[in-house]
Protein backbone atom coordinates (compact mmCIF):
# COMPACT_ATOMS: atom_id res chain seq x y z
CA UNK A 1 0.00 0.00 0.00
CA UNK A 2 1.29 3.56 -0.63
CA UNK A 3 1.59 5.39 2.20
CA UNK A 4 0.46 8.62 0.45
CA UNK A 5 -2.32 6.98 -0.64
CA UNK A 6 -4.31 5.80 2.61
CA UNK A 7 -6.99 8.05 4.71
CA UNK A 8 -6.02 9.32 8.40
CA UNK A 9 -8.02 7.45 11.00
CA UNK A 10 -11.70 8.69 11.34
CA UNK A 11 -11.86 10.81 14.43
CA UNK A 12 -14.46 9.42 16.31
CA UNK A 13 -14.75 12.40 18.88
CA UNK A 14 -15.55 14.65 15.25
CA UNK A 15 -18.59 12.75 15.03
CA UNK A 16 -21.91 12.04 17.07
CA UNK A 17 -21.65 8.32 18.75
CA UNK A 18 -23.97 5.57 17.61
CA UNK A 19 -25.98 5.38 20.33
CA UNK A 20 -27.57 8.44 21.25
CA UNK A 21 -30.91 8.22 23.39
CA UNK A 22 -31.76 11.88 23.15
CA UNK A 23 -32.40 10.48 19.34
CA UNK A 24 -34.91 7.40 19.51
CA UNK A 25 -34.31 5.80 16.31
CA UNK A 26 -30.43 5.14 17.26
CA UNK A 27 -31.81 2.28 20.35
CA UNK A 28 -32.53 -0.17 18.48
CA UNK A 29 -30.22 0.66 14.78
CA UNK A 30 -27.11 1.38 16.62
CA UNK A 31 -24.80 -1.70 16.84
CA UNK A 32 -23.54 -2.61 20.41
CA UNK A 33 -20.52 -3.90 19.35
CA UNK A 34 -17.41 -1.90 18.70
CA UNK A 35 -16.28 -1.12 14.71
CA UNK A 36 -13.45 -3.33 13.68
CA UNK A 37 -10.34 -0.66 13.52
CA UNK A 38 -8.15 -1.43 10.25
CA UNK A 39 -5.90 0.11 8.12
CA UNK A 40 -7.39 0.94 4.93
CA UNK A 41 -6.99 -1.25 2.28
CA UNK A 42 -7.13 -0.85 -1.89
CA UNK A 43 -11.45 -1.09 -1.25
CA UNK A 44 -11.51 1.64 0.92
CA UNK A 45 -8.68 4.45 -1.03
CA UNK A 46 -10.40 3.78 -4.18
CA UNK A 47 -13.84 4.90 -4.74
CA UNK A 48 -16.60 5.30 -7.61
CA UNK A 49 -16.07 8.47 -9.85
CA UNK A 50 -18.57 10.41 -11.77
CA UNK A 51 -18.00 13.26 -14.71
CA UNK A 52 -19.69 15.96 -15.51
CA UNK A 53 -21.22 14.31 -17.92
CA UNK A 54 -23.21 11.74 -15.96
CA UNK A 55 -25.40 15.04 -14.83
CA UNK A 56 -27.16 18.00 -16.04
CA UNK A 57 -26.28 21.60 -15.05
CA UNK A 58 -30.01 22.03 -13.82
CA UNK A 59 -30.16 19.52 -11.46
CA UNK A 60 -27.98 21.84 -9.23
CA UNK A 61 -30.48 24.41 -9.76
CA UNK A 62 -33.68 23.07 -7.27
CA UNK A 63 -35.97 26.47 -8.34
CA UNK A 64 -35.68 24.86 -11.61
CA UNK A 65 -35.44 21.37 -12.29
CA UNK A 66 -38.58 20.19 -10.91
CA UNK A 67 -40.83 23.40 -12.05
CA UNK A 68 -43.95 22.82 -13.53
CA UNK A 69 -46.01 25.86 -13.88
CA UNK A 70 -44.08 28.27 -12.14
CA UNK A 71 -41.69 28.92 -9.41
CA UNK A 72 -41.53 27.42 -6.14
CA UNK A 73 -42.60 28.78 -3.30
CA UNK A 74 -39.90 30.19 -0.83
CA UNK A 75 -36.89 32.28 -0.59
CA UNK A 76 -34.67 31.57 -2.78
CA UNK A 77 -31.18 31.02 -1.22
CA UNK A 78 -27.52 30.28 -2.92
CA UNK A 79 -26.20 27.43 -0.88
CA UNK A 80 -21.91 27.16 -1.80
CA UNK A 81 -18.86 26.29 -0.54
CA UNK A 82 -15.78 24.12 -0.77
CA UNK A 83 -15.10 19.85 -0.34
CA UNK A 84 -11.48 19.90 1.61
CA UNK A 85 -10.23 17.49 3.34
CA UNK A 86 -8.51 17.38 7.02
CA UNK A 87 -5.50 18.39 4.85
CA UNK A 88 -7.04 21.65 3.95
CA UNK A 89 -6.36 20.32 0.32
CA UNK A 90 -9.20 21.17 -2.27
CA UNK A 91 -11.59 17.52 -2.94
CA UNK A 92 -12.08 18.28 -6.54
CA UNK A 93 -14.52 16.35 -8.77
CA UNK A 94 -16.59 14.51 -6.54
CA UNK A 95 -20.30 14.50 -6.51
CA UNK A 96 -22.11 15.90 -3.70
CA UNK A 97 -26.06 15.60 -3.42
CA UNK A 98 -28.40 17.15 -1.46
CA UNK A 99 -32.17 16.94 -0.69
CA UNK A 100 -34.39 19.21 1.56
CA UNK A 101 -38.40 19.85 2.34
CA UNK A 102 -40.14 22.56 0.99
CA UNK A 103 -40.95 25.59 1.89
CA UNK A 104 -43.46 24.58 4.26
CA UNK A 105 -41.29 22.09 6.00
CA UNK A 106 -43.03 19.22 3.79
CA UNK A 107 -40.63 16.58 1.82
CA UNK A 108 -41.79 14.84 -1.34
CA UNK A 109 -41.77 12.10 -0.19
CA UNK A 110 -43.84 8.80 -0.27
CA UNK A 111 -43.80 8.29 3.10
CA UNK A 112 -43.72 11.94 4.73
CA UNK A 113 -47.12 12.74 6.12
CA UNK A 114 -46.73 15.97 7.55
CA UNK A 115 -49.91 18.69 6.67
CA UNK A 116 -47.79 21.20 5.27
CA UNK A 117 -48.96 21.22 1.09
CA UNK A 118 -46.22 19.71 -1.19
CA UNK A 119 -45.15 22.23 -3.47
CA UNK A 120 -45.99 21.06 -7.13
CA UNK A 121 -42.65 23.12 -8.45
CA UNK A 122 -40.68 21.71 -6.11
CA UNK A 123 -38.59 18.38 -6.12
CA UNK A 124 -36.59 18.98 -3.14
CA UNK A 125 -33.20 17.28 -4.71
CA UNK A 126 -30.03 18.34 -6.49
CA UNK A 127 -26.87 17.53 -7.69
CA UNK A 128 -23.49 18.59 -8.57
CA UNK A 129 -19.38 17.86 -8.85
CA UNK A 130 -16.94 20.01 -7.06
CA UNK A 131 -14.47 22.03 -9.26
CA UNK A 132 -11.18 22.25 -9.51
CA UNK A 133 -10.77 24.11 -6.21
CA UNK A 134 -13.21 21.97 -4.51
CA UNK A 135 -16.33 24.23 -4.55
CA UNK A 136 -19.96 23.29 -5.33
CA UNK A 137 -23.38 25.93 -5.83
CA UNK A 138 -26.40 25.00 -5.51
CA UNK A 139 -29.75 27.49 -5.90
CA UNK A 140 -32.59 26.40 -4.21
CA UNK A 141 -35.26 27.72 -1.32
CA UNK A 142 -34.81 27.93 2.64
CA UNK A 143 -36.54 24.92 3.48
CA UNK A 144 -38.92 25.17 6.40
CA UNK A 145 -38.64 23.46 9.92
CA UNK A 146 -41.07 20.15 10.43
CA UNK A 147 -42.34 18.01 12.95
CA UNK A 148 -40.94 14.79 13.87
CA UNK A 149 -41.45 11.98 16.34
CA UNK A 150 -39.12 11.74 18.79
CA UNK A 151 -39.89 13.23 22.20
CA UNK A 152 -42.54 15.27 22.92
CA UNK A 153 -42.82 17.95 20.78
CA UNK A 154 -39.54 17.81 18.63
CA UNK A 155 -38.86 20.36 15.57
CA UNK A 156 -36.00 19.80 13.04
CA UNK A 157 -34.95 23.02 12.41
CA UNK A 158 -34.46 23.83 8.92
CA UNK A 159 -31.56 21.66 7.35
CA UNK A 160 -30.43 20.74 3.90
CA UNK A 161 -29.13 16.99 3.74
CA UNK A 162 -26.11 16.23 2.08
CA UNK A 163 -24.15 13.24 0.48
CA UNK A 164 -20.50 13.79 -0.49
CA UNK A 165 -17.94 11.56 -2.38
CA UNK A 166 -14.04 11.84 -1.44
CA UNK A 167 -11.39 10.25 -3.60
CA UNK A 168 -12.07 7.48 -1.70
CA UNK A 169 -15.16 5.12 -0.55
CA UNK A 170 -13.90 5.60 2.94
CA UNK A 171 -14.04 9.36 2.98
CA UNK A 172 -18.10 8.63 2.36
CA UNK A 173 -19.92 11.50 4.22
CA UNK A 174 -23.62 11.86 4.63
CA UNK A 175 -24.52 15.15 7.14
CA UNK A 176 -26.89 18.29 7.40
CA UNK A 177 -26.23 22.20 7.57
CA UNK A 178 -27.87 24.02 9.42
CA UNK A 179 -29.08 28.00 8.91
CA UNK A 180 -26.75 30.86 11.20
CA UNK A 181 -29.24 32.03 14.12
CA UNK A 182 -32.00 29.71 13.84
CA UNK A 183 -33.56 29.27 17.61
CA UNK A 184 -34.63 25.81 16.81
CA UNK A 185 -30.75 24.73 16.27
CA UNK A 186 -30.30 24.62 20.17
CA UNK A 187 -33.14 22.39 20.73
CA UNK A 188 -32.48 19.69 18.32
CA UNK A 189 -32.43 16.43 19.02
CA UNK A 190 -30.16 15.11 16.25
CA UNK A 191 -27.56 17.57 16.78
CA UNK A 192 -28.29 17.05 20.17
CA UNK A 193 -26.63 13.49 19.79
CA UNK A 194 -23.52 15.08 19.77
CA UNK A 195 -21.55 16.24 23.01
CA UNK A 196 -19.52 18.24 21.28
CA UNK A 197 -20.23 21.83 20.81
CA UNK A 198 -17.98 22.65 18.51
CA UNK A 199 -18.71 19.88 16.55
CA UNK A 200 -22.09 21.54 15.67
CA UNK A 201 -21.23 24.63 15.27
CA UNK A 202 -19.78 23.34 11.98
CA UNK A 203 -22.79 22.07 10.67
CA UNK A 204 -24.55 25.71 10.87
CA UNK A 205 -23.86 27.36 7.24
CA UNK A 206 -23.55 31.20 7.66
CA UNK A 207 -24.95 33.93 5.77
CA UNK A 208 -22.70 34.90 3.14
CA UNK A 209 -23.27 38.67 2.02
CA UNK A 210 -20.41 38.72 -0.52
CA UNK A 211 -21.78 35.96 -2.39
CA UNK A 212 -25.49 37.19 -2.32
CA UNK A 213 -26.85 38.48 -5.51
CA UNK A 214 -28.97 41.89 -4.84
CA UNK A 215 -32.78 41.75 -5.46
CA UNK A 216 -32.23 38.14 -5.73
CA UNK A 217 -31.15 35.93 -3.69
CA UNK A 218 -29.00 35.68 -0.23
CA UNK A 219 -26.32 33.16 0.02
CA UNK A 220 -25.02 30.79 2.75
CA UNK A 221 -21.69 29.28 2.79
CA UNK A 222 -21.00 25.57 3.99
CA UNK A 223 -17.73 24.20 3.83
CA UNK A 224 -17.16 20.40 4.43
CA UNK A 225 -14.57 18.69 5.45
CA UNK A 226 -13.67 15.32 4.76
CA UNK A 227 -10.98 12.70 6.63
CA UNK A 228 -7.47 13.60 5.44
CA UNK A 229 -4.17 11.60 4.46
CA UNK A 230 -1.93 10.57 6.55
CA UNK A 231 -0.21 8.38 9.22
CA UNK A 232 -2.21 5.32 10.31
CA UNK A 233 -2.68 3.67 13.71
CA UNK A 234 -2.51 0.13 12.21
CA UNK A 235 -0.48 -2.47 10.72
CA UNK A 236 -0.92 -2.80 7.07
CA UNK A 237 -2.87 -5.53 6.65
CA UNK A 238 -2.71 -5.72 2.72
CA UNK B 1 -1.46 15.28 11.80
CA UNK B 2 -4.63 16.63 10.38
CA UNK B 3 -5.59 20.55 10.19
CA UNK B 4 -8.96 20.81 9.70
CA UNK B 5 -11.51 18.80 11.91
CA UNK B 6 -13.79 16.56 10.05
CA UNK B 7 -17.68 17.55 9.31
CA UNK B 8 -19.58 15.11 11.51
CA UNK B 9 -21.52 12.78 9.65
CA UNK B 10 -25.37 13.23 10.50
CA UNK B 11 -28.45 10.56 10.06
CA UNK B 12 -29.37 10.77 6.32
CA UNK B 13 -32.96 10.41 7.93
CA UNK B 14 -35.91 8.87 6.66
CA UNK B 15 -36.24 10.64 3.63
CA UNK B 16 -32.99 9.90 2.09
CA UNK B 17 -34.40 8.50 -1.07
CA UNK B 18 -35.42 11.83 -1.92
CA UNK B 19 -31.96 12.90 -2.56
CA UNK B 20 -30.12 9.89 -3.74
CA UNK B 21 -32.86 7.71 -5.22
CA UNK B 22 -35.38 9.71 -5.93
CA UNK B 23 -37.80 7.30 -7.66
CA UNK B 24 -38.04 5.03 -4.78
CA UNK B 25 -39.30 8.66 -3.23
CA UNK B 26 -42.02 8.38 -5.47
CA UNK B 27 -41.44 10.77 -8.24
CA UNK B 28 -38.88 10.99 -11.18
CA UNK B 29 -36.18 13.93 -11.73
CA UNK B 30 -33.01 13.12 -13.05
CA UNK B 31 -32.50 11.40 -16.68
CA UNK B 32 -29.75 9.77 -15.07
CA UNK B 33 -30.32 8.09 -11.98
CA UNK B 34 -27.02 7.22 -10.21
CA UNK B 35 -26.24 3.89 -9.03
CA UNK B 36 -29.52 2.32 -10.77
CA UNK B 37 -27.81 -0.36 -12.95
CA UNK B 38 -23.84 -1.35 -12.64
CA UNK B 39 -23.74 -3.39 -15.37
CA UNK B 40 -23.83 -2.89 -19.39
CA UNK B 41 -24.16 -5.99 -21.98
CA UNK B 42 -20.29 -5.25 -22.13
CA UNK B 43 -19.40 -5.67 -18.51
CA UNK B 44 -16.94 -8.88 -18.18
CA UNK B 45 -17.77 -11.09 -15.16
CA UNK B 46 -19.81 -14.02 -14.14
CA UNK B 47 -23.35 -11.97 -13.14
CA UNK B 48 -24.68 -12.35 -9.96
CA UNK B 49 -26.95 -10.81 -7.32
CA UNK B 50 -26.06 -9.44 -3.67
CA UNK B 51 -28.95 -9.03 -1.89
CA UNK B 52 -30.21 -9.08 2.29
CA UNK B 53 -32.28 -7.51 4.96
CA UNK B 54 -31.41 -5.34 7.80
CA UNK B 55 -32.64 -6.03 10.66
CA UNK B 56 -32.70 -3.72 13.85
CA UNK B 57 -31.95 -5.00 17.54
CA UNK B 58 -35.38 -6.04 17.77
CA UNK B 59 -35.28 -8.34 15.49
CA UNK B 60 -37.24 -5.71 13.16
CA UNK B 61 -37.13 -4.92 9.79
CA UNK B 62 -35.60 -1.83 8.82
CA UNK B 63 -37.46 -0.51 5.51
CA UNK B 64 -36.07 2.75 4.91
CA UNK B 65 -32.26 2.31 4.86
CA UNK B 66 -29.86 3.16 2.08
CA UNK B 67 -27.28 1.18 0.93
CA UNK B 68 -24.09 1.40 -1.53
CA UNK B 69 -21.90 -1.12 -2.40
CA UNK B 70 -18.36 -0.41 -3.78
CA UNK B 71 -15.93 -3.66 -5.78
CA UNK B 72 -13.54 -4.48 -7.96
CA UNK B 73 -14.09 -5.45 -11.38
CA UNK B 74 -14.16 -8.83 -12.90
CA UNK B 75 -10.23 -9.21 -12.65
CA UNK B 76 -9.58 -7.61 -9.52
CA UNK B 77 -8.98 -3.92 -9.99
CA UNK B 78 -10.62 -0.90 -8.97
CA UNK B 79 -11.99 1.58 -11.53
CA UNK B 80 -10.13 4.31 -10.01
CA UNK B 81 -6.17 5.69 -10.19
CA UNK B 82 -5.23 4.55 -6.62
CA UNK B 83 -5.13 1.42 -8.18
CA UNK B 84 -1.52 1.08 -9.38
CA UNK B 85 -1.88 -3.14 -9.42
CA UNK B 86 0.06 -4.63 -12.45
CA UNK B 87 -2.05 -6.57 -14.80
CA UNK B 88 -4.75 -5.59 -17.60
CA UNK B 89 -6.66 -2.19 -16.77
CA UNK B 90 -9.94 -2.43 -15.16
CA UNK B 91 -12.94 -2.98 -17.32
CA UNK B 92 -14.43 0.19 -18.65
CA UNK B 93 -17.58 -1.01 -18.63
CA UNK B 94 -17.67 -1.44 -14.87
CA UNK B 95 -18.02 1.53 -12.70
CA UNK B 96 -17.69 -0.72 -9.56
CA UNK B 97 -20.34 0.94 -7.13
CA UNK B 98 -24.39 0.83 -7.05
CA UNK B 99 -26.86 2.00 -4.75
CA UNK B 100 -30.26 0.46 -3.37
CA UNK B 101 -33.23 1.42 -1.02
CA UNK B 102 -34.61 -1.46 1.12
CA UNK B 103 -38.09 -2.24 -0.17
CA UNK B 104 -40.47 -0.33 1.60
CA UNK B 105 -42.49 -3.19 1.99
CA UNK B 106 -40.16 -6.31 1.90
CA UNK B 107 -37.13 -4.77 3.52
CA UNK B 108 -34.92 -6.25 0.73
CA UNK B 109 -32.08 -4.51 -0.78
CA UNK B 110 -30.30 -5.94 -3.78
CA UNK B 111 -27.10 -5.33 -6.55
CA UNK B 112 -27.07 -6.94 -9.76
CA UNK B 113 -23.51 -7.10 -10.29
CA UNK B 114 -20.67 -9.03 -11.17
CA UNK B 115 -18.38 -11.35 -9.02
CA UNK B 116 -14.87 -9.41 -8.08
CA UNK B 117 -11.75 -10.94 -8.43
CA UNK B 118 -9.25 -11.29 -5.70
CA UNK B 119 -7.44 -7.92 -5.01
CA UNK B 120 -3.49 -8.88 -4.07
CA UNK B 121 -4.02 -11.22 -0.78
CA UNK B 122 -7.61 -10.09 -0.06
CA UNK B 123 -10.51 -12.70 -1.07
CA UNK B 124 -13.14 -11.43 -3.34
CA UNK B 125 -15.69 -9.12 -1.78
CA UNK B 126 -17.34 -6.53 -1.41
CA UNK B 127 -17.99 -3.28 -0.01
CA UNK B 128 -21.15 -2.06 1.81
CA UNK B 129 -22.19 1.17 3.55
CA UNK B 130 -25.07 1.65 4.72
CA UNK B 131 -27.55 4.80 6.07
CA UNK B 132 -30.89 5.37 7.56
CA UNK B 133 -32.89 7.16 9.90
CA UNK B 134 -31.22 6.21 13.44
CA UNK B 135 -27.83 5.77 11.76
CA UNK B 136 -25.54 8.76 13.22
CA UNK B 137 -22.24 7.47 10.67
CA UNK B 138 -23.00 5.24 7.90
CA UNK B 139 -22.27 1.75 8.63
CA UNK B 140 -19.08 -0.27 6.71
CA UNK B 141 -19.17 -3.81 6.07
CA UNK B 142 -17.95 -6.39 3.40
CA UNK B 143 -19.67 -9.28 1.87
CA UNK B 144 -18.03 -12.13 1.64
CA UNK B 145 -18.64 -15.18 -0.65
CA UNK B 146 -18.94 -18.71 0.85
CA UNK B 147 -17.69 -20.66 -2.56
CA UNK B 148 -14.30 -18.84 -1.45
CA UNK B 149 -13.17 -21.16 1.02
CA UNK B 150 -9.72 -21.48 0.44
CA UNK B 151 -9.48 -17.26 -0.24
CA UNK B 152 -11.72 -16.58 2.52
CA UNK B 153 -9.21 -18.11 4.96
CA UNK B 154 -6.01 -16.72 4.13
CA UNK B 155 -8.20 -12.93 3.84
CA UNK B 156 -6.29 -10.25 6.22
CA UNK B 157 -9.36 -8.82 6.89
CA UNK B 158 -11.45 -11.65 8.10
CA UNK B 159 -8.75 -13.16 10.10
CA UNK B 160 -8.83 -9.42 11.80
CA UNK B 161 -12.31 -10.74 12.84
CA UNK B 162 -12.98 -12.94 15.71
CA UNK B 163 -13.46 -16.76 14.19
CA UNK B 164 -17.34 -16.46 16.03
CA UNK B 165 -18.39 -13.64 13.68
CA UNK B 166 -16.63 -14.13 10.69
CA UNK B 167 -20.27 -15.57 9.15
CA UNK B 168 -21.77 -12.79 9.73
CA UNK B 169 -19.87 -11.66 6.75
CA UNK B 170 -19.90 -14.26 4.59
CA UNK B 171 -22.67 -14.68 1.92
CA UNK B 172 -24.59 -18.28 1.11
CA UNK B 173 -24.73 -18.98 -2.46
CA UNK B 174 -28.32 -20.15 -4.04
CA UNK B 175 -29.02 -20.58 -7.78
CA UNK B 176 -32.50 -18.55 -8.67
CA UNK B 177 -33.12 -18.41 -12.53
CA UNK B 178 -29.37 -20.10 -13.14
CA UNK B 179 -28.19 -16.75 -11.76
CA UNK B 180 -26.24 -17.07 -8.36
CA UNK B 181 -27.63 -14.90 -5.61
CA UNK B 182 -25.71 -14.41 -2.60
CA UNK B 183 -27.74 -13.73 0.42
CA UNK B 184 -26.39 -11.15 3.16
CA UNK B 185 -28.65 -10.16 6.05
CA UNK B 186 -27.56 -7.26 8.18
CA UNK B 187 -28.19 -7.26 11.80
CA UNK B 188 -27.45 -3.79 13.35
CA UNK B 189 -27.73 -4.31 16.66
CA UNK B 190 -27.96 -7.63 19.33
CA UNK B 191 -27.48 -11.75 18.40
CA UNK B 192 -25.94 -11.91 15.44
CA UNK B 193 -24.40 -8.34 15.25
CA UNK B 194 -22.79 -7.84 11.74
CA UNK B 195 -19.20 -6.73 12.11
CA UNK B 196 -18.83 -3.20 11.06
CA UNK B 197 -15.79 -1.54 10.16
CA UNK B 198 -13.83 1.37 10.81
CA UNK B 199 -11.62 1.69 7.24
FE1 LIG C 1 -34.63 16.26 7.07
Amino acid sequence: MDLDLEFAPRDAAAHPPALAPIYRSTLLRAPRQPLLSLRSTLTEITGPIFGESELDPIDADLTRNHARDGDPIGERITLHGRVLDGDARAVPGVLVEIWQANAGGRYRHTNDSFTAAIDPNFGGCGRVITDAEGRYRFRTIRPGPYPFPNRENDWRPAHIHYSVFGQGFSQRLITQSYFEGDPLIARDAILGTMPDVAARQRLVATLDMEASAPFEALAWRFDIVLRGRGASRFESVA
Amino acid sequence: MSKLPETPSQTAGPYVHIGLIPRQAGFDIFENNLGAAMLTPETKGERIRIEGRIFDGADALVRDALVEIWQADAGGRFAHPADRQNGPPPDPHFRGWGRSGTDFATGVWGFDTIKPGRVGPMAPHASLWIVARGINTGLATRVYFADEDAANAEDPVLRMVEPARRFTLIAPRALRGGIPVYSFDIRLQGDGETVFLDV
